[in-house]
């Protein structure tokens, strides 16, 4: 829990370290402890305590500004979040000891049910610091004079962090240097670490750095890091990781449908699709001649439109397998358009177990394998519609 | 297209002749589609020729040698034939295509060679046996009809044709009591008009025939046993009172008289599923009008049985002009109801259906050589495998889908 910074030895009456973040090293510089003492804001949402801020009164105007949590309230709020935390174990018929964060959200999910649409404005149940905005402590001492050696640059913990990361490039460059005079110099790339993730973006530094940035400070700090790494793609690994966030969105694959035969021993596959209020299943035969039949009707009569029978076409044509596959489908729900938007992400689907992982792909990419996310929006009261609005009479 | 020589000094005959080629390795003369008649003639149709080029069209012109091996092919009708046989009576998309291509090319299929087998087959002495044409919405019950009905004519039949039945009991104006029955409405507009296109078709029969009654029409007019029947005809044309009574006058001649011999009578009559549903007519006081209260209904009725020998009837269903009918309904149950399948049956239900794979291609080759395929991918495999998938093989689809192209 709490414990002291060694590497500051005066008094420290303002402030605090959280748990898991305190740093007793020296290799990591006095940015990440200076970074490391902070103290809690108000702002509490927690259950049973409301921390009312002062009253209004013209004289605490300056105080409204920013609230300031002492470190004794901080304290206080996260033994009663733990203590919290027990009851509510007990309530839930559950462990004390192994409680974790996502049971708590479970709990107060299930004791306090919200149909709120914003999933902030619902009632939750989080450890102090998760709450509380992070505030940076007093800077200085009782005599005035500051901790920090950069406090007067006004950006203390950025420019200590360039400074650290500047004296990393030119040791990185010496040792460089010094290999290429042995002639041990040896080229290995390893670009693979760098593939899928990215930098920190400006916000996220800010929060770790517990300071405002400006976006050429934050682009200064990146290309210093990218001079980093051209000079030695590995040099410091576990320091350049912390400014490395992993981006795992385009990694998502596509769930492919197992294959299954039936009596014949003919080869189909399965999937759904949807689209606005419309739900398809769709039903590909692998060998065939191109009839689709929709709910027991051949699509000809059930899409008399030509647009929604183009749309029928699209993942055949896209493939290149017009007149290869026998489909049989049943919708419901929607109209005729969305019913055949439905049919069409059925199909595409069900299409992906015939199909070569590469052709997969350019289905992804043609948009032929994503749900239409479009529905109809809401009406708002004082509206005519959606967006439109009542005609405005100037008089 | 194929690079025409003009050295041939062939007479420009329009495009109705059919394209042919002559093999005869010692020609150089390649005849593209400016043939004359006479070199036309002593070709016989070669269906399988170098090239995709003959697929789609056959040189012969008349109905009664088309067989199997015609199946798929495109013939052309002369245009003169067109106008005599077909007075705006073809369907309208047809109509409009003939005018641009400036040919009438009707396909040989299997329901209309079906039909054509029957008629050719008929035993005069029984009563006339009818065929009804049901199928799918588009799939060329019409044309099929057209098809028969050319057939007939040259093969010197009478030809009694209703283009539409359901003109007759929709939008009509001009509803008059019959003056012959006082229970029954006149339809002076649409038996005028019929009048006038049946006088086109069957000119030659109107001063062949003659009437078995007398009729009187008004206090001034009458037409005495024994006068032509085109004299009905010009009272219905003039008078356009008694239009509809004249109308019915010469059924009921052409009835009696075709089991005389004297020639062969053929009823066809598209949409016969209007004669027994409902009309959307009112009288003045705004009460609704059943099928029978209409005299040409009644009439047509009549005709449409078959208690008379002496020809045959082909009757097609149709729902594209059909009142209160849902869209998907095609079979004869359901089209007709029971009253009209009762007086229907017994008949010969003919199915037909959307194109197979050969007609298909042959249809789209038949575009293609009109120019009437503009796009670049038409003629493509992908293109038309596109086509057929868009128009699912359906005839009247894919010719409103190529409209676009």
């Amino acid at each position: 829990m709490a414990a002291p910074c060694v590497s500051c030895g005066a008094p420290l009456s303002y402030r605090l370290f959280l748990g898991g973040r305190v740093s007793f090293a020296r290799r990591h510089g006095v940015w990440k402890a200076a970074a490391a003492e902070l103290q809690i804001g108000a702002g509490s949402q927690i259950l049973r305590l409301r921390h009312t801020t002062g009253v209004t009164t013209k004289k605490n105007v300056a105080a409204l500004r920013r609230e300031t949590y002492t470190v004794d309230f901080i304290k206080k709020q996260i033994e009663e979040f733990n203590i919290g935390k027990r009851h509510l174990a007990n309530m839930m018929g559950e462990d004390p000891e192994t409680f974790t964060q996502e049971d708590i959200d479970r709990a107060i999910a299930y004791l306090f049910p919200s149909g709120l649409f914003e999933k902030q404005a619902r009632p939750i149940m989080k450890h102090p610091e998760q709450i509380f905005p992070k505030q940076r402590a007093v800077q200085w001492g009782e005599d005035g004079r500051p901790f920090h050696f950069l406090f007067y640059t006004g950006k203390q913990s950025y420019y200590s962090l360039m400074h650290e990361t500047y004296g990393k490039l030119l040791d990185v460059e010496k040792r460089q240097n010094q290999l290429q005079a042995k002639g041990l110099f040896s080229e290995n790339t390893k670009t693979k670490d760098l593939i899928g993730s990215r930098w920190l973006i400006k916000e996220e530094l800010e929060d770790m750095l517990v300071e405002k940035l400006s976006d050429q400070d934050y682009a200064q700090f990146i290309r210093l890091l990218e001079r980093l790494l051209t000079v030695q793609r590995d040099a410091e690994e576990e320091f350049v990781q912390q400014f490395r966030r992993s981006v795992t969105i385009q990694s998502k694959k596509q769930l492919i449908e197992p294959l299954q035969y039936d009596e014949q021993g003919m080869a189909f596959s399965t999937s759904e699709g949807k689209r606005k209020s419309a739900r398809a299943k769709a039903v590909v035969y692998e060998h065939g001649s191109g009839r689709i039949k929709v709910n027991g009707i051949d699509y000809l009569l059930y899409f008399p439109v030509m647009q929604d029978r183009e749309q029928l076409m699209f993942p055949f044509h896209f493939l290149d397998r017009l007149g290869k596959h026998d489909v049989t489908c049943t919708v419901a729900g929607g109209g005729p358009s969305s019913q055949a938007g439905a049919i069409r992400l059925a199909m595409a689907k069900a299409l992906c177990s015939f199909v070569t992982e590469e052709e997969v792909e350019w289905m992804r990419q043609a948009g032929l394998l994503t749900t239409d996310p479009r529905v109809r929006e809401r009406k708002k009261p004082g509206q005519e519609g959606a967006r439109r609005k009542f005609t405005w009479k100037k008089r | 297209m194929r690079v025409q020589i003009a050295a041939t000094m062939l007479s420009r005959v329009t495009r109705l002749t059919s394209r042919t080629r002559q093999l005869d390795p010692g020609r150089i003369l390649h005849t593209g589609s400016r043939a004359p008649q006479s070199v036309a003639a002593h070709l016989d149709d070669q269906a399988a020729d170098d090239g995709p080029r003959a697929v789609s069209r056959t040189s012969e012109k008349d109905p009664a040698r088309h067989g199997e091996q015609h199946e798929g092919l495109h013939y052309d009708i002369p245009l003169q034939d067109v106008g005599t046989l077909f007075p705006q009576s073809l369907p309208p998309r047809f109509s409009m295509q003939v005018k641009t291509f400036g040919e009438a090319c009707l396909m040989v299929r299997k329901p209309a060679l079906e039909l054509l087998h029957y008629l050719k087959n008929t035993d005069f002495a029984h009563p006339a046996v009818r065929y009804v044409l049901y199928g799918e919405k588009g799939t060329g019950k019409t044309l099929s009809l057209c098809h028969v009905i050319h057939f007939c004519a040259k093969q010197d039949w009478l030809i009694l044709h209703v283009p539409d039945a359901h003109l007759w009991v929709k939008n009509c104006r001009g509803l008059l009591p019959s003056a012959y029955d006082r229970t029954r409405l006149d339809q002076p507009a649409e038996a005028s008009a019929w009048l006038k296109n049946f006088k086109t078709t069957n000119e030659r029969f109107l001063s062949q025939i003659k009437v078995q009654g007398q009729y009187v029409w008004n206090k001034r007019e009458s037409t005495e046993r024994g006068r032509p029947l085109g004299e009905v005809v010009e009272q219905g044309l003039t008078r356009a009172k008694s239009a509809t009574d004249a109308v019915g006058v010469v059924l009921k001649e052409l009835k009696g008289q075709s089991r005389a011999g004297g020639f062969r009578l053929l009823v066809a009559v598209d949409g016969v599923n209007a004669l027994w549903g409902r009309t959307t007519l009112r009288r003045e006081d705004k009460s609704l009008v059943a099928a029978e209260e209409l005299a040409l209904v009644h009439n047509l009725r009549k005709m449409v049985r078959n208690d008379w020998h002496g020809g045959a009837i082909a009757l097609t269903l149709s729902q594209t002009g059909s009142l209160f009918k849902p869209r998907k309904a095609y079979l004869p149950q359901e089209l007709l109801g029971k009253e009209g399948f009762d007086a229907l049956d017994p008949f010969v239900p003919i199915l037909v259906s959307n194109y197979s794979p050969k007609e298909f291609e042959s249809c789209v080759q038949y575009y293609l050589e009109s120019s009437w395929l503009q796009h670049e991918k038409a003629h493509t495999e992908d293109g038309k495998k596109q086509l057929l998938f868009l128009s699912d093989a359906n005839p009247g689809q894919l010719e409103r889908l190529c409209a676009h192209l």
